[in-house]
C-alpha cells in the first residue's frame, strides 16, 4: 500500500490543546448541562425548575414517542440505504478514474455545499410542488396526465434527505475504495473469480470501513433532521428532530426536550458501537504494516 | 496522493462550514448613542431607521429573532444589551410577569395616546405601564375565490372534502387548536382536557385533507395555487393577493385570534429614555402608516389611518373590520395545560 508511516519521536502533547479545550468547553459542558436539565422540571413560563425527578423520562414511555423514534429510524435507515446504493457505484467509478479526473469528480460531488442547505431545500420545494418544475416537464412530455402530488409526503422528505446527505456517503467510500489494492482484484480475476465474487469477496470487505463511516455520517444527521421534514414533508408528520425542536423552541419545555435528546443520543451511541464492530475489515490488513 | 488528500480535507472543511450555521450577534459599542433594537426579521424599513438616526444623532443596531419563544429564550439566557424589543401579546404578558420589561414614562410617549380603542388597557397590561401595541391583526382563512365561489363564513370549510389536499394549516399548535376550539364554540384558551381531546379528534379527521402545516410559506402556497384554503395570519394572505388577485380573506363567524405585537423597553437597557423616544417615533402617524404599508399589518395607532393608502385600509386581511372585534379572542398562556396541547399536537402529527 502507498501509505507512509512516520517514524520518529512522539508528537508533543500540546498539539492536543486547542482541540481539547474547544471540545471540552463547547461540547462536553453543554452535554452535561443537558443531561442535568433532563431531570429538572418545567417552570410555568418555560424556565427550568431545579428539582430532581424522573417525570420527563417516564413521560417518554408513552407509546407515542416510541412510534416517533421508530418512524425516524426507519426513514433514516431508508435514506442511508438509498445513499449507499447510489453512492457506492459512484464512489467506485471516481476511485477508478484517472487521478486528474478524480479531483474534478469530487469537486462536482461537493458543489451543492456552496449554497446554504435551507436555500437548496426551498429549491426542492419549487421543483416538487404541484405547479413546479418536475410536474411541468413531465406533463409537457406526456409522461403523466395529471400533476403528481409529490411535495409534502414522506417520499419528498426522503428525496430531500438523500439529496442532502449523498456526498457524506460518497466521500468516505471514495477514500476506502481508492485504497483498495488493484493487484488484489487482478489476482482474483486471474483465479477466475466472477464479477460478483470479486465484488463480494474482495472489494466489499476492503471497503467496509468506508461503508461504515459513510452510513454513520448519513444515518446520524438524517435521524436528527428537522428542516427537511418541515419543509418538504409539510410538517404533516414528526421526526424525532422535529419533536426536540418543538419542545425547545415552541413548547418551551427544555427538560422534556433534553430528555428526548439524551434518549436519541443513547440510541445513536448504541448503533455506533454496533456498526464499528461491523466495520472491522474481514481481511487482516497485513499489507499496511 | 497528496493532492487527493488536500481535496478531501478541503471538502471536509466545506462540509463543516455548511453544517454550522453560526449565529452572529453584532457587538456594537456600549455607547449611549447606540440603540439596540431586537425585532422580527424585516420588521422595520431601513429608511425609517435612518430618519430616526438623523433626528437624534444616534445609531440604531437591529438584531432579529424568528419566534417569540426564541426571544424569550435569549432574554432568559441572559442576553443583555438590547433596549427595545417587540414580543407578541401573550409573550409580552410572560415577559412582564418575569420582570424583564421596564416601566414606561407616558410623558415620553405622546404618540401612544392615540392607540386604537380596543388596543388600550389590554388584559395583560391593564394600566398600560409596560407595553405599547405596535402592529395588530387577526388569524383567519385565506381562500381562492376563483375556486371557492361561495365565500366561506365558517371554520367548517376547512373540513370540506371537496378541497382535499388543497388546505394548509398553520404549523402552530395553539393557533390550530384555537381555530377548532372556536368552531366548537369553546374558548381557544380552554384548560379543559376533554375539550382538547375533542378538538384533537376533529383535527385527526381533518388531517387527510391537509396538504401541509405551514407557518412561513403559506402565502406562496396560496399564490401558486398549491392550496385554495389557508389558515393563517392576514398579512401573508394580503401578500398572496398581490400575486393572485382572486385570493380573499375571512375571519369565520365563530371568531378567531386577535394579536398585537407590542413594543417594550427591556429592564436591562441602559438607555431607557432613548428607547422610549424610539418607541414614540415608531408610533408617529406617518412612520406607522409607512410600516403598515410595508409589512401589510395594521398599525396600532389610530392616528396613522389617514396616512394609510385606501386599498390597504380597506383590505380586511390587513385592517380587520371593526365589526369583527366582538368575535375575536386574545391568546393567553395556558400554563401546565400546555403539555396536554403538546401531547395532542404530537399525536396529530404522528397519525
Amino acid at each position: 500500500m502507498k501509505i507512509s508511516v512516520s517514524v520518529g519521536r512522539a508528537p508533543s502533547w500540546w498539539l492536543l490543546g486547542p482541540g481539547l479545550v474547544w471540545m471540552g468547553l463547547l461540547f462536553v459542558v453543554p452535554l452535561c448541562l443537558m443531561f442535568v436539565i433532563s431531570f429538572a422540571g418545567r417552570g410555568t413560563y418555560g424556565g427550568i425548575v431545579w428539582s430532581f425527578s424522573l417525570t420527563n423520562y417516564l413521560d417518554l414511555l408513552h407509546p407515542l414517542y416510541a412510534r416517533i423514534l421508530g418512524q425516524s429510524i426507519l426513514l433514516a435507515a431508508g435514506t442511508t440505504l438509498l445513499c449507499l446504493t447510489m453512492g457506492f457505484p459512484l464512489a467506485y467509478y471516481i476511485a477508478r478514474a484517472a487521478p486528474r479526473r478524480q479531483g474534478i469528480w469530487l469537486l462536482l460531488v461537493m458543489i451543492p455545499f456552496w449554497t446554504n442547505f435551507l436555500v437548496r431545500t426551498y429549491a426542492w420545494m419549487f421543483i416538487l410542488r404541484t405547479e413546479g418544475l418536475l410536474n411541468t416537464v413531465l406533463l409537457k412530455l406526456g409522461v403523466i396526465s395529471s400533476p403528481s402530488e409529490l411535495l409534502y409526503s414522506n417520499t419528498a422528505v426522503m428525496i430531500g434527505l438523500v439529496y442532502g446527505y449523498l456526498p457524506f456517503m460518497v466521500l468516505p467510500l471514495y477514500v476506502a475504495l481508492e485504497r483498495v489494492d488493484r493487484t488484489l482484484v487482478e489476482a482474483a480475476w486471474d483465479l477466475y473469480a466472477t464479477r460478483w465474487t470479486v465484488f463480494r469477496r474482495i472489494i466489499l470487505p476492503l471497503a467496509k470501513p468506508g461503508v461504515a463511516a459513510g452510513c454513520l455520517l448519513v444515518f446520524i444527521p438524517s435521524l436528527g433532521a428537522f428542516l427537511t421534514p418541515d419543509l418538504l414533508g409539510g410538517a404533516r408528520s414528526m421526526m424525532i428532530g422535529n419533536l426536540i425542536q418543538h419542545e425547545f423552541l415552541v413548547a418551551r419545555d427544555w427538560p422534556l426536550g433534553a430528555a428526548i435528546s439524551c434518549l436519541l443520543m443513547l440510541c445513536v451511541v448504541g448503533m455506533m458501537r454496533w456498526s464499528l464492530r461491523a466495520a472491522k475489515p474481514l481481511v487482516p490488513p497485513e499489507s499496511e504494516s | 496522493m497528496r493532492g487527493k488528500e488536500m481535496i478531501f480535507s478541503l471538502g471536509l472543511v466545506l462540509l463543516l462550514l455548511c453544517g454550522s450555521q453560526a449565529c452572529q450577534r453584532t457587538s456594537g459599542d456600549e455607547d449611549q448613542k447606540t440603540l439596540h433594537y431586537f425585532t422580527w426579521s424585516d420588521y422595520v424599513g431601513p429608511e425609517l431607521l435612518a430618519e430616526f438616526e438623523r433626528r437624534h444623532g444616534v445609531k440604531v443596531v437591529v438584531d432579529t429573532f424568528s419566534s417569540n419563544e426564541e426571544l424569550l429564550a435569549k432574554l432568559q439566557g441572559g442576553a443583555t444589551g438590547y433596549d427595545v424589543t417587540v414580543p407578541s401579546d401573550f409573550m409580552a404578558a410572560i415577559m412582564i410577569q418575569q420582570g424583564l420589561v421596564a416601566e414606561l414614562n407616558p410623558a415620553l410617549l405622546p404618540n401612544a395616546a392615540t392607540l386604537e380603542d380596543h388596543l388600550q388597557h389590554l388584559p395583560f397590561d391593564p394600566t398600560q405601564r409596560y407595553a405599547v401595541p405596535y402592529l395588530w391583526g387577526t388569524v383567519g382563512i385565506g381562500y381562492d375565490s376563483a375556486v371557492i365561489s361561495t365565500p366561506p363564513d365558517s371554520w367548517a370549510v376547512l373540513w370540506d372534502s371537496r378541497y382535499a389536499g388543497k388546505i394548509s394549516m398553520l404549523n402552530d399548535q395553539r393557533e390550530v387548536f384555537g381555530a377548532v376550539l372556536r368552531s366548537m364554540g369553546a374558548s381557544m384558551n380552554t384548560k379543559d382536557p376533554a375539550l382538547i381531546e375533542q378538538a384533537k379528534t376533529r383535527l385527526l379527521a381533518q388531517k387527510p385533507l391537509v396538504k401541509a402545516y405551514a407557518s412561513d410559506h403559506y402565502d406562496q402556497l396560496l399564490a401558486s395555487g398549491d392550496v385554495v384554503l389557508a389558515h393563517g395570519w392576514g398579512g401573508p394572505v394580503a401578500r398572496a393577493m398581490r400575486e393572485r388577485p382572486s385570493i380573499r380573506y375571512v375571519v369565520p363567524k365563530e371568531g378567531g385570534t386577535i394579536w398585537a405585537d407590542c413594543l417594550v423597553v427591556l429592564q436591562s437597557s441602559p438607555r431607557k429614555e432613548l428607547a422610549m423616544q424610539f418607541i414614540n417615533y415608531l408610533l408617529e402617524p406617518q412612520v406607522a402608516a409607512r410600516t403598515a404599508e410595508r409589512l401589510l399589518f395594521a398599525s396600532a395607532n389610530k392616528a396613522a389611518r389617514p396616512f394609510v393608502p385606501a386599498p390597504i385600509l380597506e383590505n380586511p386581511a390587513i385592517y380587520p373590520p371593526m365589526e369583527l372585534l366582538p368575535r375575536l379572542e386574545w391568546m393567553t398562556d395556558v400554563g401546565e395545560t400546555l403539555r396536554i396541547y403538546d401531547r395532542a399536537w404530537t399525536e396529530l402529527k404522528m397519525q
